[in-house]
């Protein structure tokens, strides 16, 4: 237990897993920065896409290595799904778009495999640091960063297609029609999507992560009733880690796929 | 649920890992899997001219083969065919030489007995005087029957 050298209740337990790494820039809530979040994601990034352009860089349209076959693989893989979805040229910004979102959101889901604890005590001891939280994902502020981004992507691509004029027409003239009477309950329905989709996309990302850390504390806490409780909270750690494996694949997944649906709807005129 | 700087952190983060994947790490393996499906393509389409032109080949030299099978026999034909009329030929010319053989032979034979007769002619007659002569020593004169003699060499 890394806070056992305070008095160790449950609750200063929990709270001090969910305490930031944090860096006040100026006074007031907002200008402040979440260290670890920004130092794990940036790690990660740097890696994941360095070594992409590592292997793509020696990439050969012969036979291909087991290293870029694995590259290749993964880019198919989000090429296909992106086929699938958005009719244009995807290759110029859609696809590299969603395989971005797809590499670094696994990658920073995949951050929660590490086992809590244990990694706490290497951030205090090792690290020094006594708060540091190792899953970017589960920061509210990285999922609403990529949400906010794609929307913006969204509506930049909306006025890129359609054009200003083309946009506001659809903003009060669809779903429902172009009559005057429809006007306001059509920008109604619009301002609410235009609002709902980047909450959901970020929420929903942040909610599963947030939630799949919250349980492996929980099943932590079992540590403290003695050898029985460890032994089972080990075995229910283990049981949920398997399970968590799915969700941090398939909350990358959904990400990506929920940005490459948006942006698709972005090119396409009602 | 906090919402801080970090978010502009993040967000700036995020812009430069989708430019970077945008820009340097999409289209290089993009175009190398587009070469290797182009060059997958060109095999496959070369394996197919392939196996059209082997198909081509066997048909023509089959064709080819058949044309000198042909050309051949009529060749070998016409070999016997002249040959047969060589051997004919030849046969022809020795028959004429044979019959001017012959003929020359015959001429010969008959000039040479001719020959023979004229000297057995002679023979005859000398030995016909001889005998004569014997007989006539005796009691004629050689003078006196000398036209009945001559008549005589005239029948032979």
């Amino acid at each position: 237990m890394s806070a056992a050298e305070s008095t160790l209740t449950p609750t200063s337990y929990i709270s001090h897993h969910l305490t930031f790494l944090q860096h006040p820039i100026d006074t007031g809530d907002f200008w402040v920065l979440h260290v670890d979040t920004i130092a794990v994601s940036m790690l990660l990034g740097v890696l994941a896409f360095g070594f992409l352009w590592w292997v793509v860089r020696g990439a050969t349209s012969g036979v291909p290595g087991r290293r870029q076959a694995f590259v290749e693989l993964t880019i198919e893989f989000v090429d296909d799904q992106v086929k699938g979805m958005f009719h244009g040229d995807r290759h110029s910004f859609v696809a590299p778009a969603a395989l971005t979102v797809f590499v670094w959101v696994l990658l920073m889901n995949a951050m929660d495999f590490l086992p809590v604890d244990w990694m706490a005590a290497f951030y205090e001891h090792v690290l020094g640091l006594e708060h540091f939280r190792g899953v970017p994902t589960a920061d509210v502020n990285t999922t609403f960063a990529l949400a906010l981004a794609v929307w913006f992507l969204m509506i930049f691509y909306s006025i890129k297609v359609k054009g200003l004029g083309g946009w506001i027409h659809e903003l009060f003239c669809s779903p429902f029609g172009s009559n005057p009477l429809l006007w306001p309950a059509n920008f109604l329905l619009n301002v609410i999507e235009y609002v709902s989709k980047p909450l959901s996309h970020s929420l929903r990302l942040y909610g599963n992560m947030y939630a799949g850390e919250i349980i492996f504390l929980l099943l932590g806490l079992w540590a403290a009733t003695g050898w029985a409780g460890t032994i089972f909270g080990a075995i229910l750690g283990a049981g949920w880690a398997i399970f968590h494996i799915l969700i941090v694949v398939l909350q990358a997944f959904i990400f990506m796929m929920l940005t490459v649906v948006y942006l698709s709807m972005a090119h396409e005129s009602h | 649920m906090n919402i801080n700087l970090t978010l502009i952190s993040q967000a700036v983060a995020f812009a430069i890992f989708i430019w970077f994947t945008v820009k340097f790490v999409w289209p290089p393996l993009r175009t190398a899997i587009d070469n290797r499906q182009k060059t997958i393509a060109e095999g496959l389409a070369a394996g197919e001219r392939g196996k059209l032109d082997l198909e081509l080949a066997s048909r023509r030299s089959a064709e080819v083969l058949r044309e000198t099978k042909d050309k051949s026999a009529e060749v070998l034909a016409q070999a016997e065919r002249r040959a047969l009329q060589i051997i004919e030929d030849a046969k022809a010319a020795a028959r004429v030489e044979a019959d001017k053989v012959v003929v020359s032979a015959k001429a010969e034979i008959a000039q040479e007995a001719e020959r023979a007769k004229q000297v057995l002619r002679e023979r005859v007659a000398d030995l016909a005087v001889a005998g004569a002569e014997k007989i006539l020593r005796r009691e004629v004169n050689a003078a006196a029957h000398a036209d009945m003699l001559s008549a005589l060499k005239q029948e032979l």
